[in-house]
């Protein structure tokens, strides 16, 4: 299993407060990765810490084997992109504009574009599925249009890398299926996936790696078929379930018993 | 929202339809002003009799070239540069009352140049360098006081207006032990005003606000991208902490070099932004409106403190406080029912 994307025993936290202690994870390229585990166990913090936002107190983060506080800040973006939790759109913008924004890292310093940039927005609209509302104002769509522009905006970017913060929050059942099928479909086109996921039965259904942690600890990681079964569910949640291949998909299947 | 493209070769710039409507129009009202401002004098001179004396001289060519020209100049000038300092700090901040009049960086560059004035000559130089030196001196204060929010949002701008009242009673204690002269020289010049301004004092503040706008020209992609929120901005390759040091120099800068030569002129740094944004039905608050919208009102301020009273010039900072204390009392009204 290659791997670009590595954290090797960082401590994570904010200020005082330590969320993490000393944890690896090698992202696995060209893979889905689903990090699952209760709240506050410290999945959104690793990811913080690999796109930079977070500098470990110890441990290394890595791309391509250097640290990734020593890349400069636009060719990183051009490697790895980032969609944060509770984003709020500027007033007025509209979504074309909106999605542009994620052109920054190709852009000169003034931020004159190329024709490249229009071909790159005009294709992460259509991917995402937001083409026909380029020219609505992003505060009149609903929260699932607004997702999507968001995703079509880091979709903008053209990372190989594509970290993701809880992005199916907030989203009815439909548009969640609907965008973990997209990143299916991106994972097939050959970028590399890694979002945090609430839900424990759609990260067995999509994912290719499952990692699970519980007090900012990795407890468990690997293919969902191996790693998913009663046990992990009640070590990681604490929750007593039966662990069954799904149906339709055959992948592991968690109905909780209480 | 239709956009212009315009292409040189590979390269794009998209820019706002309305936007460059707008800004045609802002600057079509300055001209209109200047002109007027032109006219005005003890005795008026006609539109014809300024556009000669401007491109070919005749018998009142100095006085409107030397006299009045200097002054309104000054006001479109020093307006604009308001107008940006505003637009960077609310840009900045994030809210439309992180102006630098009202979070007490004025009254930071006016405690500056107070003490050029008081321990120093009060030489031109001296005044620039103090009034710069004393709103970067308030701008880091109000920064290490509100450390804990960073460089926005609400609690920035209430420590701000603390700081502001505090340098204000500071900036009173000074001048009342000052020397008369010197006590009633920076009395007159705490108003903001623009009379008798020639071009030997303004040549110097022309070309500092020059290179101030300049760099607000490089930084103004970044600040845009900064607007979507800090993880955002960080993870597309903005360097924040880079980018608010420059933002707060330039903006610094852009009103510490007016306060050195006219005082402080309270309410176009706070006002013209958001008119300006309003106007262009603007993503953000956008530099080009702000700095035209401050050039027209503090043209505007200027010739109502000129005509109000004539033959008496008022200086036009009372124009400005009374205008903007209005403002400010609504704007702070619409704060109070947002939240």
């Amino acid at each position: 299993m290659k791997s670009r994307l590595t954290a090797e025993d960082v401590t994570l936290g904010y200020g005082e407060r330590v969320v993490s202690t000393r944890v690896s994870l090698a992202v696995p390229d060209g893979a889905f990765t689903a990090i699952v585990g209760p709240n506050a166990c410290g999945k959104s913090t690793l990811l913080k810490a690999f796109v930079r936002l977070l500098t470990p107190s110890s441990g290394t983060v890595r791309l391509d084997g250097r640290d990734v506080a020593a890349h400069r800040p636009k060719p990183f973006a051009r490697q790895v992109g980032f969609l944060p939790q509770g984003l709020v759109a500027p007033e007025n913008i509209v979504v074309r504009r909106l999605v542009a924004r994620g052109r920054y890292p190709h852009q000169s310093l003034l931020g004159t574009g190329s024709a490249a940039d229009e071909e790159a927005v005009r294709s992460a609209m259509a991917v995402a599925g937001v083409a026909d509302l380029a020219e609505r104002p992003v505060e009149e769509l609903s929260g699932g249009q607004r997702q999507r522009v968001w995703i079509a905006m880091v979709l903008a970017q053209e990372t190989p890398y594509l970290l993701l913060d809880e992005p199916t929050t907030f989203l009815d059942i439909t548009h969640q299926y609907e965008l973990l099928a997209l990143f299916a479909r991106l994972r097939d086109e050959g970028r590399t996936i890694v979002a945090v996921l609430h839900d424990i039965n759609q990260a067995c259904r999509f994912a290719d790696h499952v990692v699970a942690m519980k007090d900012g600890r990795v407890v468990a990681q690997g293919p969902p078929a191996d790693v998913v079964d009663a046990d992990l569910m009640r070590e990681v949640f604490g929750l007593p379930s039966m662990v069954m291949p799904n149906p339709a998909t055959g992948t592991p299947m968690v109905v909780p018993t209480v | 929202m239709s956009t212009l493209t315009l292409r040189a070769g590979p390269v794009l710039v998209e820019v706002e339809r309305r936007t460059a409507v707008v800004s045609s129009g802002l600057v079509a009202v300055a001209a209109a002003l200047a002109l007027l401002g032109l006219c005005h004098g003890q005795d008026w001179a006609t539109p014809a009799e300024v556009v000669t004396a401007l491109f070919s001289g005749g018998e009142s060519a100095f006085v409107i070239r030397e006299w009045r020209l200097p002054r309104v100049a000054a006001a479109l000038v020093f307006g604009a540069s308001l107008g940006l300092a505003g637009a960077v700090f609310q840009n900045l901040t994030r809210n439309a009352l992180g102006s630098p009049d009202v979070i007490g960086l004025d009254a930071g560059a006016y405690t500056g140049a107070l003490v050029a004035i008081t321990l120093l000559n009060g030489t031109a130089g001296q005044l620039a360098a103090g009034s710069v030196a004393g709103g970067l001196l308030a701008a880091a204060v109000i920064y290490l006081l509100s450390l804990d929010s960073g460089l926005s949002g609400l609690r920035l701008v209430v420590v701000g207006i603390a700081v502001n009242a505090m340098l204000t009673a500071f900036n009173s204690w000074v001048v009342l032990r000052a020397e008369i002269d010197v006590a009633l020289a920076a009395t007159g010049w705490n108003a903001g005003s623009l009379n008798g301004v020639d071009w030997a004092e303004v040549r110097l503040p022309f070309a500092v606000i020059g290179l101030f706008a300049l760099l607000l020209v490089v930084v103004s992609h970044a600040m845009h991208q900064a607007a979507l929120g800090d993880e955002v901005a960080r993870t597309t390759g903005v360097r924040l902490g880079r980018l608010r040091l420059l933002m707060v120099l330039a903006g610094v800068g852009c009103t510490a070099t007016v306060t050195a030569v006219a005082g402080p002129v309270v309410f176009i740094a706070l006002a013209a932004p958001q008119i300006g944004r309003r106007l262009a039905r603007a993503v953000g608050v956008p530099l080009v409106p702000a700095a035209l919208t401050g050039a027209v009102l503090l043209l505007a301020a200027d010739l109502v403190a000129q005509l109000l009273l004539a033959p008496v010039a008022l200086p036009v900072g009372v124009v400005t406080t009374a205008i903007g204390g209005c403002y400010l009392i609504w704007l702070l009204g619409m704060e109070v029912k947002r939240r």
